[in-house]
């Protein structure tokens, strides 16, 4: 059997699975002061009763490393970067204890300045004094040539606990990101480790001793051990939980529009013939851009309990939420209250529900029905819109070949997934509204928790090669191999194929099930003067995303 | 955090997979390395810079331009519709607001394409800016238009389109055409009768490096723009007098590039040429989008750039100086040397030879236009591409006056269809673009 526990900002859910069964199902509050009072708790109470023995395994997504960025609890950690020509890199600050140092490589990554060792001795020195434990280095165009990170962050070690170097987090390029990106690794991994750590010893003690993986926002897990070098690499997992969560009930083909309807907020994804649409870059989260691989998701402001106002006789309608719906014994009214109202079900107080709209619809001069039909719909359509707006920045993505512009691919959903708590009485309103299929996820409260125990292992890597240089590096991978001139774009897809099997495999995926596909791929001729040079190629690969297959064991 | 002060917008269209032929500087690598540093730089995370993915361009935006021989689809590949949908794409946005200032990173370019196109030339095929130019002009209502031409080669083409026409200035800063193709550009090609000085040629000696570029805009460009006072202001933004390009000899530099757009403050940005694809486009791209988005640009500069290196001459010094002296005497003097122009006999005529490199084509050509004191005058032309049966093309420009519009009428009407293989009318006043053939 397999645990799935998902700690949303409200609620922790979390559910046992036997094969696609779903043996038990619990709700927690979550502490977000003591997220590991609430995971332990959680797991005692889906376990009870259960020999230790039949768990498999647990998948946990937590909000551990978001609730610190975005609470801007992060210790001091030093962050050196060498930059070379381009933008200063001292508009890349991310803290206090951040350094330029001289060293510079070239879209090629080719070293054009040496690194200033002199100046890195004195930061590793100071780094030291203050007592600082972690640093991370980032250099411009290291995804294209690790060797100065890789010497940055010998020069550091000497000084500090642990260094981290930008290439390993992605192969993409985005100097700035993957400044932050480095950062914020570097200032959760000690909360990170500590916690998991605790958390294992806890579980060992009531004999759980099954492996455990965190699930990461890009709609897969990984091992505990590979998480706890790379804990950024799992913040923001909470909205991916979901849509892997609806992915089983999602058709084979077409587009699938992703609703998870939540209390304050509706969470939005994508799913194209079953499989997840990834962001292009990564998460934002507070103030930082990351190279950390996500799923596309955006969140709207109108959830079950958004509160419902009439301003100067208009109906608005959230973004915030005061307490529960009236219906539940809350004080203010809220979408919940008007699908009570009109029937749609809910185990609330439909009387409690009624009178609590009753200031709505006089204030509108319409009746109370009248009041929760036009409450209802407003919400859905507020939905829908942000959906549509979502949709119509992913079709304006620019592209870069002839090719691509022509064939013009625009998605457009055919098929609402809903799931969350009030997922049944929003699809009766929004099959009215949609064009299309509207289904509810079976277990659509607890779908999430699901989606994590389903995920699988998912990685990604970007190979580079450059015949003329005669090397390719798969940065991430701390790989570079010696390349000969006939080398082309097929020996680069197997080559990028079979780092990413031994990636995958060691991030704890199931070696007879791997599914790796292209992301993209190109190969240019090098021509200086009249005559070719080489081939520059560049490959990036990745586990599909998706949910485990049913007869793992 | 880095905060764009003009909200910057950028259409970037490398054509991966699009070339002249495979090794040809026109090729699909010309803009990879852009790419890589644009992408590093994260300069499309800034907040204020925003990336649109381009729009065709249609039919009629080229024909509101061109004459095409025979037909634009015949003239022009699919990059082509894109990358001066592209330049249309941010024109549309600067006007409607959406964007400050824009730059369109596209190719193939196009100013090397004249009024009549049989092909390309110049690795140009049909005009990019002056496309987006009349696309703005016939939505927006815009007059007064100028063209900063700061790619290395002569903008031949954008001079032939705009010769005849008083409301548009073209400045063409360049390699001296003694020294590099076309072999045009010189003082004295200031535009037709009806438009002289609104066309303004500033031939720079080999060598040139920021110093002469820089001067030439602060001394001559921007006080000629202070005086024709344009609603827009477009910059074909050539990166060839960079000192590492393989097909020019200047010496200018990614800084420069990037104080010379300060300095101009274009509303739109163009690409052109620049072929030095890894030792220069990187940086001087990176340089003219700070500079557009108002960013500091201090820290940038090519790995190899040595100031000492690149210092241009005494001679050069003093050369650009006295050019600059003769370029605003020119300038000044605009009104009389039209007047003198039009008294020399046969004004009305020009008959040229254009060469198309790139397609190996010889086009003869008699042009004909009315002089007008009321409008940029109607237009007549003939031309014969390898000594095939020749076309006839008339246009009829956007203000066109009732006299002009009659002739343009009469001499599209009257046209023997026996002796040309097309005939078309381009009759702006009333947007629309006639043909009949054989």
């Amino acid at each position: 059997m397999i645990i799935g526990l998902d700690v949303g900002g409200t609620h922790t859910d979390v559910i046992l699975l036997d094969g696609r069964h779903l043996v038990r199902e619990v709700k927690i509050t979550t502490d977000p002061e003591n997220l590991f009072e609430t995971l332990l708790a959680g797991l005692d109470a889906v376990t009870k009763g259960f020999d230790p023995k039949t768990i498999r395994r647990a998948v946990l997504s937590t909000t551990l490393a978001t609730n610190l960025v975005a609470q801007q609890k992060l210790p001091d950690v030093g962050m050196v970067v060498a930059g070379g020509p381009g933008i200063d890199p001292r508009h890349f600050r991310t803290n206090p204890l951040y350094y330029t140092v001289a060293g510079a490589q070239d879209h090629r990554g080719r070293e054009i300045q040496a690194l200033d060792e002199q100046q890195l001795l004195l930061v590793g020195k100071e780094l030291k004094q203050r007592g600082v434990r972690y640093a991370g280095v980032v250099s411009k165009f290291s995804v294209r040539n690790p060797e100065q990170e890789e010497k940055m962050a010998s020069l550091l070690r000497p000084y500090v606990e642990q260094v981290f170097m930008g290439h390993r987090f992605s192969g993409n390029l985005n100097f700035p990101r993957r400044i932050a990106t480095t950062y914020l690794n570097c200032a959760v991994y000690p909360v990170h480790k500590e916690f998991f750590k605790v958390v294992q010893q806890s579980l060992a003690e009531k004999g759980l001793t099954m492996p455990i993986r965190v699930l990461r926002p890009d709609g897969g897990n990984m091992n505990i051990e590979s998480s706890l070098d790379h804990p950024a690499l799992t913040i923001l997992s909470g909205p991916s939980a979901s849509v892997i969560g609806a992915i089983s009930s999602a058709p084979p083909r077409g587009t699938c529009l992703v609703l998870d309807i939540g209390g304050t907020t509706t969470d939005m994804a994508l799913l194209i013939d079953k499989a997840p649409l990834l962001a292009p870059l990564g998460i934002e989260i507070a103030h930082y851009k990351t190279l950390i691989r996500a799923l596309k998701t955006e969140s709207i402001g109108i959830g079950g309990d958004s509160t419902v106002r009439v301003k100067e006789g208009k109906l608005t309608i959230g973004p915030d939420r005061t307490c529960k719906a009236m219906a539940y014994g809350g004080s203010e009214p809220t979408p919940t209250d008007a699908y009570h109202v009109l029937g749609y079900g809910g185990s609330g107080d439909t009387a409690k529900a009624r009178a609590g709209l009753e200031p709505v619809a006089t204030a509108l001069d319409v009746t109370v029905d009248q009041a929760a039909h036009m409450i209802f719909e407003s919400a859905c359509r507020t939905i829908l819109n942000g959906a549509e707006a979502m949709i119509k920045t992913i079709n304006s993505k620019p592209v870069y070949t002839v090719h691509e512009l022509y064939k013009g691919s625009q998605i457009q959903p055919d098929h609402l997934l809903l799931l969350g708590g009030p997922a049944p009485q929003f699809a009766c309103q929004l099959r009215t509204m949609f064009d299309g299929e509207v289904q509810v996820v079976p277990n659509h409260q607890v779908a999430n928790a699901i989606g994590c125990a389903l995920a699988r292992t998912t990685s990604a890597v970007t190979l580079f090669a450059d015949t003329a240089l005669g090397k390719a590096t798969a940065p991430s991978e701390g790989f570079t191999q010696k390349i000969p001139a006939s080398f082309g774009l097929d020996d680069a897809r197997n080559l990028t194929d079979r780092l990413l099997r031994e990636k995958a495999i060691r991030r704890g995926a199931n070696p007879d099930k791997l599914e790796t596909e292209v992301l993209e791929e190109s190969q240019f001729n090098m021509i200086r003067g009249f005559n070719t040079i080489g081939k520059n190629i560049r490959v990036q690969m990745q586990l599909k995303p998706g949910v485990i297959s049913e007869n793992r064991d | 955090m880095l905060h764009a002060k003009n909200k910057t917008g950028l259409v970037f269209f490398p054509a991966f997979d699009w070339a002249i032929s495979p090794s040809h500087p026109e090729r699909e690598e010309r803009l990879l390395y852009t790419q890589d540093q644009v992408f590093e730089e994260g300069l499309l995370d800034i907040e204020g810079i925003v990336e649109f993915k381009p729009d065709l361009v249609a039919l009629e935006d080229v024909q509101r331009v061109h004459f095409c021989a025979p037909t634009p689809e015949a003239v022009m590949t699919e990059s082509h519709f894109i990358s001066a949908g592209g330049a249309k794409t941010i024109g549309k946005a600067v006007m409607d607001g959406t964007i400050e200032r824009g730059f369109a990173l596209v190719r193939p370019p196009g100013h090397h394409a004249c009024r009549v196109v049989h092909g390309a030339r110049g690795f140009c095929n049909v005009n990019i800016e002056a496309i987006m130019i009349e696309y703005i002009r016939k939505a927006y209502g815009v007059e007064r238009v100028a063209i900063v031409d700061t790619d290395c080669h002569h903008g031949d083409g954008t001079q032939d389109i705009y010769w005849h026409d008083p409301n548009t200035l073209f400045i063409s800063i360049h390699q001296d055409g003694r020294t590099l193709y076309p072999g045009s550009g010189f003082l004295n090609e200031m535009g037709g009768p009806n438009a002289i000085g609104s066309t303004i040629n500033i031939p720079l000696p080999p060598n040139t490096s920021d110093e002469g570029v820089l001067f030439s805009i602060k001394e001559m460009v921007l006080p000629i723009l202070d005086d024709f006072k344009p609603q827009l202001i477009i910059n074909s933004a050539g990166q060839d007098n960079h000192y590492s390009d393989p097909i020019t000899n200047m010496n200018f530099s990614a800084r420069g590039y990037a104080e010379l757009t300060s300095l101009l403050k274009a509303d739109i940005a163009v690409l052109e040429g620049g072929y030095s694809i890894e030792g220069a486009l990187p940086y001087v791209n990176t340089g003219i989008i700070l500079a557009m988005a108002g960013l500091d640009y201090d820290h940038l500069s090519e790995p190899d750039y040595d100031v000492n290196r690149y210092r241009q001459s005494r001679e050069t010094t003093k050369y650009t100086e006295q050019l600059a002296g003769k370029v605003l005497q020119l300038w000044k003097n605009r009104e009389s040397l039209q007047e003198k122009a039009r008294a020399e006999s046969n004004s009305n005529q020009r008959s040229r030879s254009i060469y198309y490199d790139t397609d190996n084509i010889e086009e003869r050509q008699n042009e004909t236009i009315r002089i007008c004191d009321d409008c940029g005058g109607v237009l007549k032309i003939e031309s014969a591409a390898n000594r095939k049966k020749p076309i006839l093309a008339i246009h009829i420009p956007t203000n066109g006056c009732p006299a002009c519009q009659e002739q343009g009428h009469q001499w599209f009407e009257t046209a023997n269809p026996d002796h040309f293989s097309d005939i078309f009318l381009q009759d702006r006043p009333n947007d629309r673009y006639l043909s009949y053939n054989d």
